[in-house]
């Protein structure tokens, strides 16, 4: 059995993760990062994206919102905004929120709000992926 | 003159008895809000905590770095956030929160004032302050969306100098009957607290292994708004837990006053009632007397 660390996930609204686990894979701003056992002591900011928790030799997958990860030696914490299990995606209002930001996009030219649509937009994109990604 | 005052200890009894459901149902309606804002701070305490710990472990151990959120500036105006209530009866609530603000204030030049509910809003405006920005009717049920508008505002006013320090001024929930008005320093990183200094002795050696990807600066930028805000979340979701408990208090002492009001005015009545009567037969008696 391969080693474990200690993960904990929180967002503003609850603790969405806290246990012992094999491997993590994180997305951060500078890319995909897996992080096993012993990994050494780091801080990085998080994208938008899919995560990967690896425990007893199974993967679950789900979907994180910009955070910051910071790693020491035994434990991991994660901090974000929101993280979500497949399950839990509610994919009727991530659909209806893409509708809603690519019309945005489309519509409005040089203002500041094009920023709030895009961060929508890849918020939304991101739930759909992670539903659909657990349907198959 | 017995009969009058009958009359009017009785009008009293019944205005006093309706003041009195009113305070009931308002004890019984921010006891059930109470409930809920603690279940609601229940779950965000560890995200408060954990954000905090770790801001405070990366600022110690990335001494050495020029930032402008970390580097205190001369200070020439302070901007305060100050979170009260939008309604009052709620005891001291209101009135303690900007007090404690008040007498953390320097001169009125000085200060900058970014009212977080109608009654502090109110407060500073009649009185002239400089008000960088109000929220009002979000005290009672907080999202994080709320924070980080109002944590977007303040970083903006510190980036522009507009405002070259930011306090948070906030209610603790201790308990229903315990909640303490605090001040807390967000702008720029207060890194001499005692914790830090803890931190320091113990993270020395370790600390210097720690690696910010892409770069400490970077990483800083990011988390620093970031932990402004969810130190203003924390800040409101304790605020409102309080404001329900300061609320419930209040209005069950205020409860209980009518009741003892009520007693003593339907003593009162039942005295003058036996007066009046003992005064008719006395009459009376008085009168088949004189027949006689």
């Amino acid at each position: 059995m391969a080693s474990k660390f200690h993960l904990e996930i929180v967002t503003p609204d609850r603790v969405f993760y806290d246990d012992e686990v094999e491997m993590v894979v994180l997305r951060t701003i500078t890319g995909d990062v897996g992080i096993l056992k012993g990994h050494m002591s780091m801080v990085s900011p998080l994208k938008i994206g899919k995560m990967k928790i690896k425990k007893d030799g199974e993967i679950r997958e789900a979907a994180i919102t910009e955070g910051f990860v910071k790693v020491e030696e035994g434990k991991t914490i994660v901090i974000s905004d929101a993280a979500e299990w497949p399950q839990e995606i509610d994919v009727e209002r991530a659909e209806a929120a893409r509708e809603r930001a690519e019309k945005r996009l489309e519509s409005s030219k040089e203002n500041t709000d094009t920023v709030r649509a895009e961060i929508a937009l890849k918020k939304a994109i991101n739930r759909i992926e992670v539903y659909q990604s657990k349907k198959k | 003159m017995a009969a009058l005052g009958m009359q009017d200890i009785k009008r009293r009894i019944r205005s006093v008895n309706s003041t009195k459901q009113i305070t009931k149902a308002m004890e019984l309606v921010s006891s059930a809000k109470l409930r809920k804002a603690r279940e609601k701070l229940q779950k965000t305490r560890p995200y408060f905590e954990t954000i905090g710990k770790t801001i405070e472990e990366i600022a110690t151990s990335t001494k050495g770095i020029q930032h402008e959120f970390l580097n205190p500036r001369e200070i020439k105006k302070v901007g305060y956030i100050i979170i009260t209530a939008d309604r009052g009866l709620c005891g001291g609530y209101n009135t303690n929160v900007i007090k404690t603000g008040l007498s953390h204030m320097e001169e009125k030049e000085r200060v900058s004032v970014i009212a977080i509910g109608q009654k502090g809003r109110d407060f500073f405006r009649k009185r002239n302050y400089d008000l960088d920005g109000e929220f009002v009717q979000i005290s009672e049920n907080p999202t994080f969306t709320h924070a980080q508008s109002i944590a977007k505002l303040a970083i903006e006013l510190y980036k522009q100098e507009l405002v070259d320090e930011i306090q948070l001024v906030y209610t603790e929930f201790i308990s229903t009957i315990n909640q303490k008005p605090k001040i807390l320093k967000l702008l720029p990183l207060d890194m001499a607290t005692d914790t830090a200094k803890e931190n320091e002795e113990k993270d020395k050696g370790y600390s210097e292994f720690m690696s910010y990807e892409p770069s400490p600066e970077a990483v800083l930028s990011y988390l620093v708004p970031k932990y402004v805000e969810s130190m203003i979340y924390g800040a409101l979701m304790e605020s409102s837990a309080s404001e329900q408990g300061a609320r419930r208090v209040a209005m069950e002492s205020a409860t209980d006053n009518a009741t003892d009001m009520i007693d003593k005015l339907q003593l009162q009545y039942n005295r003058a009632r036996q007066a009046s009567i003992t005064q008719e037969i006395a009459e009376i008696v008085g009168g088949a007397e004189a027949l006689k």
